[in-house]
């Protein structure tokens, strides 16, 4: 073919309302990447120390400050995964996927935390590994919604298809999660069965209230970290593109 | 491109064409630039501009299980045209499959296939034709079918796009031809005046194996 | 560019479509019928094994019938929502489908009405065949217990049919299906075996009046969301 008479990738106006540039770490995060493990040591060595053994419990119980800041932040994660995922749908604006996708990896982990950590519990209190508790339950059911999320992300490679359809899941899955609540615990009292009694000492609210503040901070600072992670593969990507296209200019 | 303008863009396999042809149709996003289609953008008004096209694809896009006329029936009642035996025989007949109406697709040639959708471009007459290899498993009768339907929308005062790596049976019908390679056009498009099919800088990008990548997506990307 | 229609007029014209593609699943599907036939053969397949499984002390076996009849709809009904997809794919069908006029939604409404008349042939066999393998003797509120049927099933498609127009085009389809589908079918198996085994047994505590309005509910809120969320999905 003659000679090349084409205008070069930058004349192209660009229809994404703003690149995506991958910048040094803000201000806020450093500090936060900081004071998160400290907050998280700080309140679980204080209240591990300073809350008396439950009555019947005794120190096991205190497994409850990780287990339940673990399910209160994970279930803010996936609030967090419907969050960006309408953001995604309305906006088209990719950084919202990514932030949908990191919300979803770290509530993933959460989830996976506080199942585990609940079964650890259980098994001195209740003599089982597993009981069909509503919230312990819920909470299986939603950490198999999460690993279906991003297994649907890991089969599929066009990126834009995959930010609409995980958006698509992300939004009924959140929908779903009071619902499989609701019907989990009226399954329970149907089936007569005595609820555990989850009774904690009032003394503990606040080491929870505390520790889950703690565990959220942790949750910022992973998903800030992993977002990070994900916006440096699509930046990679995206100038690679650029430098094939502007080879193939030049030949 | 201009109204009443017959548009042909040849190159090889994988310059790109294909993936031209369907951004222009509405069925890829492009991730950068804009279009418009008779004043329809592409993006923002996508159902505006299907109103206006059809599109002959490389894959005929018929229902194995349903004979030909039903996939015509099926054709017209999506499209919101006649649906009678009537005007559906006319266009079976038309495209030479007139005694094929009650076969299944499925037990057809491809290039009775072929015909087929081409009967289905018939049912109502586009204001846009977009043809992407439109010549490919044709005889001689099904590729002079072709150019009479590009003649017809000519004169009706449509545009044809079409897309092709040979154009030997075009029978010298398009009135601007332009080369397409590795996903760059070889000349400049139509300046802001043409009132047709604008195409601005619409880049498809393919796989660059010199990186070694797994870059698996084809395409706008 | 066409006049402007009227809204009455368009919604009348995507209705139209929502039936055209209704009636193109059906009949496509009338003419091979070999899916049918497999699904019906899987269902009765599984209520074997479900019997195997659980042993056949007759009493035990009817108390796990309802149970084990929605597992079996589950089980062979996700086996169906693929094919209406593979249909799309096969000759390329799906970019002429996007490329009519109408709103996307029309889609999807069509091929919900399709599937949920595929599913529910495949229970009008499958449920005579618990009761017979299940001894369960013929309900007095067996009206209940066909609304549960439409009811559960409803809900059951209206997932379905959103989540294989994705897993229908992935690696993996078969598995990615049902990984993304059952978690969110748990309120439908739960409140529809409760409310089947509540009406097989007589009702007597009126347990299936709560469950019966949890699936209104849950099929409401995502019959919309579904229909919502489907013009994400669909396009290439």
């Amino acid at each position: 073919m003659a000679e090349n008479t084409l205008r070069p990738m930058s004349a192209v106006a660009p229809s994404v309302a703003e690149p995506l540039v991958l910048r040094a770490r803000a201000p806020w995060l450093v500090a936060l990447t900081w004071l998160a493990p400290i907050a998280v040591i700080a309140s679980q060595a204080y209240f591990i120390a300073a809350s008396a053994p439950d009555r019947d419990m005794g120190h096991l119980q205190k497994i409850m400050y990780v287990h339940v800041p673990a399910a209160w932040n994970a279930f803010l994660a996936f609030f967090w995964v419907l969050i960006q995922s309408v953001r995604y749908l309305w906006k088209r604006d990719e950084r919202a996927d990514l932030l949908a996708a990191a919300g979803a990896e770290v509530g993933a982990v959460l989830t996976g935390l506080t199942l585990v950590l609940g079964s650890i519990w259980g098994r001195p209190t209740w003599g089982v590994w597993w009981t069909w508790d509503a919230r312990l339950t819920s909470t299986a059911v939603l950490f198999l919604v999460y690993v279906g999320y991003l297994a649907l992300r890991g089969l599929t490679d066009d990126p834009e298809r995959r930010a609409r359809w995980s958006a698509a899941v992300g939004i009924l899955g959140a929908l779903n999660v009071p619902i499989v609540y609701m019907s989990v615990k009226w399954w329970r009292t149907l089936h007569q069965m005595q609820s555990a009694p989850s009774t904690l000492d009032p003394t503990y609210t606040w080491g929870l209230r505390a520790n889950a503040i703690a565990f959220l901070l942790v949750l910022i600072v992973f998903i800030a970290y992993r977002y990070r992670g994900l916006l440096a593969e699509s930046v990679l990507e995206r100038q690679l593109d650029e430098a094939a296209l502007s080879r193939r200019v030049r030949t | 491109m201009a109204a009443g303008e017959i548009l042909a863009i040849i190159g090889h396999n994988g310059s790109g064409k294909s993936t031209l042809l369907r951004v222009a149709a509405t069925a890829v996003r492009p991730t950068r630039g804009s279009g418009t289609v008779f004043g329809a953008d592409l993006v923002k008004d996508p159902q505006a501009v299907r109103s206006m096209l059809a599109l002959l694809s490389t894959e005929p896009g018929v229902y194995g299980d349903l004979t030909a006329l039903e996939n015509l029936r099926f054709a017209a009642r999506m499209l919101g045209v006649p649906t009678d035996h009537a005007p559906l025989q006319r266009a079976l007949d038309r495209v030479g499959l007139g005694r094929e109406g009650y076969e299944r697709a499925r037990n057809m040639s491809s290039g009775m296939q072929r015909r087929l959708s081409i009967a289905r471009l018939l049912l109502r007459e586009p204001r846009v034709l977009l043809m992407d290899e439109p010549y490919n498993s044709l005889d001689p009768d099904g590729a002079r079918l072709v150019n009479e339907l590009i003649r017809e929308t000519k004169d009706r005062g449509g545009s044809v796009l079409l897309v092709a790596h040979d154009l030997s049976r075009g029978e010298g019908l398009p009135d601007r031809v332009v080369e397409m390679q590795d996903g760059l056009l070889a000349e400049p498009t139509a300046g802001p005046d043409a009132d047709s099919v604008i195409v601005r800088d619409v880049i498809p990008l393919d796989q660059p194996k010199a990186h070694g990548l797994r870059l698996e997506r084809g395409g706008l990307r | 560019m066409t006049a402007p229609v009227t809204l009455s007029a368009s919604l009348q014209a995507d209705w139209g479509r929502v039936l055209a593609v209704a009636w193109k699943d059906l009949t496509a599907e009338r003419r091979t019928k070999s899916n049918f036939n497999a699904v019906v053969a899987m269902a009765g397949m599984i209520l074997l094994f479900f019997g195997f499984a659980l042993g056949p002390d007759a009493e035990g076996l009817r108390n796990a019938a309802a149970g084990v009849l929605w597992l079996t709809i589950l089980f062979s009904g996700v086996l169906a929502f693929n094919r209406s997809y593979q249909l799309e794919l096969e000759a390329g069908a799906l970019e002429q489908l996007l490329l009519y006029p109408g709103e996307r939604w029309a889609i999807y409404l069509g091929k919900l009405l399709a599937n949920i008349a595929f599913v529910f042939l495949v229970e009008v066999i499958t449920l005579p065949l618990t009761a017979v393998l299940y001894h369960v003797a013929f309900p007095e509120r067996w009206l209940s217990v066909l609304g549960v049927l439409v009811l559960g099933t409803t809900g059951f498609v209206a997932l379905g049919t959103l989540y294989s127009a994705m897993a229908s085009r992935s690696r993996s389809r078969e598995v990615l299906l049902p990984l993304l589908l059952f978690p969110m079918l748990v309120p439908v198996l739960i409140a529809a075996s409760g409310a089947t085994a509540s009406l097989l047994g007589g009702d007597v505590m009126g347990d299936s009046r709560a469950w019966i309005r949890l699936l209104a509910a849950f099929d409401a809120i995502f019959i919309v969301a579904a229909t919502w969320a489907f013009q994400f999905v669909i396009e290439g």
